[in-house]
């Protein structure tokens, strides 16, 4: 590799050619703040935050944006670059809702903690003319507060070059710019998929999901209520962070302690019902292929992929799989087996789900999802307010005994917990699907090639015969770029695998929010993924059609994958949207 | 929240939308084909309503946040029609001295538009001017081609009676 030899305050050191500033900088162990910068994604050197000076330069230059040369020497934090940084930030705040004891992202906000790193000791020096917004309430998932939003555009950037979606930017100029929706219709009114990829990467309390944590504390409450949580693969990943532990600490054992001390009736595992998707998914897998159905099969897991093709790809919609995600497939089999089973009423049941997701929330009210007269899913949180739940009521959640899950419904196999990432689907899919056709065990459960964070990973099997064409896609650019060639006929799959965020559930938009400093410096998609491999290779059970609690409940209730029970509970339809209200 | 700019019915023709449609497929493949797209929509309409940044959208595969942010960037694009009646109000230095912020608020009260905006009869817009080099007579406004000089709040009125 070629190097350059720089001087990072006045210490020497060879880096990459083509390294920018903001890089060599971490070579030498120095952190330089950013705000605006989030590599490959948003690249604009705006914010100011990360200047430096550079020795000969005429003024001090952005590092995230500048490339080091031969020869340069760089001052990180000279007075000069020190003051420029806290003025910048005092600016900032004079346009900003400081009401940072209630703010949601108190404690991890990073605006909140370049003024305490910088020494802002007063937020109201630029005092002026402030811009005053009303809130944006109009979807179903989230909330946009412009009066705290601070123009970095991460949250735009994301939306149009990561997700292809493109439904905020910025409007007006100079002191009037604001970040919002074209002719400032509500989010709800444009052809946003509520994948939450914005709030992911949103440095302040602009953006966040509805909170839903005081609905579900009242049906805890509720002495009437039967009150029963599951939770999705991706959650045990991640859920840890919030309390200080590593990215990638698998946390299931301290998550279902947590939820049981909260007061929950059951505490079920979605993972049951991932295995459940899968013998549906995989039933209709083969009956496509076996009597000339509509391919490639496309799956529909991720409700934020399912809403994108309903707005892009409307002309798709038969491709994809009629199954319902497994959170609606666990609140179908909820609401009717199990309540039939305990003897309760489904009316009396409140199923509370935690996802990653921010999209459950906006699926959990689509229509044709309530197997038994009632929703499916009453309250869909995600594992940021789970974690505020347990913060809320004091549980020392790292001093937690690990638990088990609740029986029938939190029994699950390797499968199931590999639904959270991408590729994880296709291979659990793939584990049934191929031992249902061959009628041989596998010798090795293991599909590695869709394994791994690329965005467009295929693989071909060869399979009783057969040549099996499968792709997987995550993050929406890249699935566009994948339906782009399914559609011109370069490319002929059998079986997709669309995940609407990148990397899958365990980067969704309802997990943690990780600083752009750890965003831009080390893959938190493939550490949070290790954790549900890790699990997955740990399990007695690695296929969802060897799950007991799954084979019984076709035993005593759906007869069998594809019957005529499964199609009323467990599939459902979609509907054509368009990109443009007009 | 809710759709903006939205105070004049659109009355786009067979021929315009024909026109635009011509303009996008001239420019489509060019590289940074959006701006002249725009510049030229504006002159077949003389504004960008929502209906033609949503064919421009439509057909260039651009969101419309993209086009609508580049619209309000620029203040050379409207998202109003011009009025009938164009009232230009100075407000430079002396005209915005002797009272002519007053006047804009007068105007804006009495036809219930913004600045920018049009009636939605189309008989008036108005629009903020700078010096317009009479600065003898401020403050100033002109309805097309008139010339109204030292008018007080009180004459808003009956200049506007005057194009009833």
């Amino acid at each position: 590799m070629e190097t350059v030899n720089v001087k990072i305050n006045g210490i020497s050191l060879d880096v990459p050619k083509g390294s920018t500033i903001l890089e060599a900088a971490r070579l030498a162990h120095i952190e330089i703040p950013t705000l605006c910068f989030l590599k490959d994604i948003n690249e604009i050197g705006a914010c100011r935050i990360c200047v430096v000076e550079v020795k000969g330069a005429r003024s001090l230059v952005a590092s995230c944006v500048y490339p080091v040369a031969d020869g340069m020497e760089v001052l990180t934090n000279s007075p000069k670059v020190l003051s420029s940084r806290k003025q910048t930030l005092q600016l900032i705040l004079s346009d900003h809702d400081r009401k940072c004891l209630s703010c949601v992202r108190s404690g991890d906000c990073e605006l909140q903690k370049l003024c305490k790193d910088l020494n802002v000791d007063d937020e109201t020096f630029y005092e002026g003319e402030r811009n005053h917004y009303d809130l944006d309430y109009s979807s179903t998932h989230m909330v946009r507060d412009n009066n705290k939003c601070i123009l970095c555009r991460r949250c735009s950037a994301v939306c149009e070059h990561v997700q292809d979606v493109g439904v905020i930017g910025a409007n007006d100029r100079g002191f009037a710019t604001n970040i919002a929706c074209a002719f400032d219709m509500g989010l709800g009114e444009t052809s946003c998929v509520s994948c939450g990829q914005c709030i992911a990467v949103c440095p302040t309390g602009a953006l966040y999901e509805k909170d839903n944590t005081e609905d579900v504390f009242a049906a805890l409450n509720d002495p009437e209520k039967y009150v029963i949580v599951q939770t999705a693969p991706a959650v045990r990943a991640a859920l840890g962070e919030p309390f200080g532990l590593p990215i990638g600490t698998n946390v299931q054992g301290k998550m279902v302690a947590a939820l049981r001390r909260l007061g929950f009736d059951k505490v079920f595992d979605t993972d049951f019902a991932a295995d459940l998707t899968i013998m549906e998914e995989a039933n209709e897998f083969l009956d496509r292929v076996q009597n000339g159905g509509k391919l490639p099969l496309i799956t529909s897991c991720s409700p934020g992929w399912i809403k994108y093709c309903e707005h892009y790809y409307p002309d798709m919609l038969d491709n994809l799989s009629t199954c319902k995600s497994p959170q609606q497939m666990f609140g179908a089999i909820t609401k009717t087996y199990y309540a039939e089973k305990m003897g309760l009423d489904p009316e009396k049941i409140v199923m509370v789900s935690v996802m990653p997701c921010t999209a459950k929330k906006f699926e959990i009210t689509r229509d044709d999802q309530n197997a038994a007269g009632v929703p499916d899913v009453d309250i869909s949180i995600t594992t940021r307010e789970l974690a505020r739940m347990i913060e809320r009521v004091g549980l020392n959640f790292l001093a937690l005994p690990d638990e088990d899950f609740d029986d029938p419904l939190g029994r699950s196999t390797g499968a199931a917990v590999i639904f959270g990432t991408t590729g994880g689907v296709m291979e659990a899919a793939l584990r049934t699907a191929v031992e249902t056709l061959t009628k041989e065990e596998l010798p090795n459960p293991d599909f590695n090639e869709v394994r791994g964070t690329n965005g467009i990973k295929t693989a071909t099997y060869h399979v009783a015969g057969m040549d099996v064409n499968v792709a997987v896609a995550s993050g929406l650019k890249n699935a566009k770029e994948l339906l782009e060639e399914v559609k011109s006929g370069k490319a002929n799959y059998h079986f997709i695998e669309i995940m609407g965020c990148p990397g899958g559930c365990v980067n969704g938009g309802g997990q943690p929010q990780q600083p752009a400093n750890i965003r831009n410096s080390v893959d938190i998609r493939a550490i949070r993924a290790k954790a549900l491999y890790d699990i997955d290779a740990s399990m007695s059970i690695r296929k969802s059609h060897e799950n007991p609690a799954v084979k019984k409940l076709y035993d005593d209730f759906l007869e069998k994958p594809g019957s005529h029970k499964a199609h009323e509970l467990l599939h459902t339809t979609y509907v054509r949207r368009t990109i443009n209200t007009i | 929240m809710g759709i903006k700019q939205k105070t004049v019915p659109f009355t786009g023709t067979r021929q315009q939308h024909d026109d635009l449609l011509k303009v996008i497929s001239k420019h489509k493949d060019d590289k940074g084909a959006l701006m002249p797209i725009m510049q030229e929509a504006q002159e077949i309409y003389g504004y960008l309503p929502i209906e033609v940044q949503t064919i421009i959208s439509n057909e260039l595969e651009i969101p419309l946040e993209k086009i609508y942010g580049i619209a309000t960037f620029y203040s050379q694009f409207s998202l109003s029609p011009k009025g009938k009646y164009i009232i230009s109000v100075c407000l430079g230095t002396a005209c915005y001295v002797k009272g002519a912020g007053d006047i804009s608020n007068k105007l804006k009260e009495l036809l219930g538009i913004d600045d920018g905006e049009c009636t939605p009869d189309g008989k008036f817009s108005i629009e903020s001017c700078r010096c317009i080099g009479a600065c003898g007579l401020a403050p100033v406004i002109t309805v097309n081609d008139d010339v109204y000089g030292k008018i007080t709040v009180d004459d808003v009125e009956g200049i506007l009676a005057k194009y009833e």
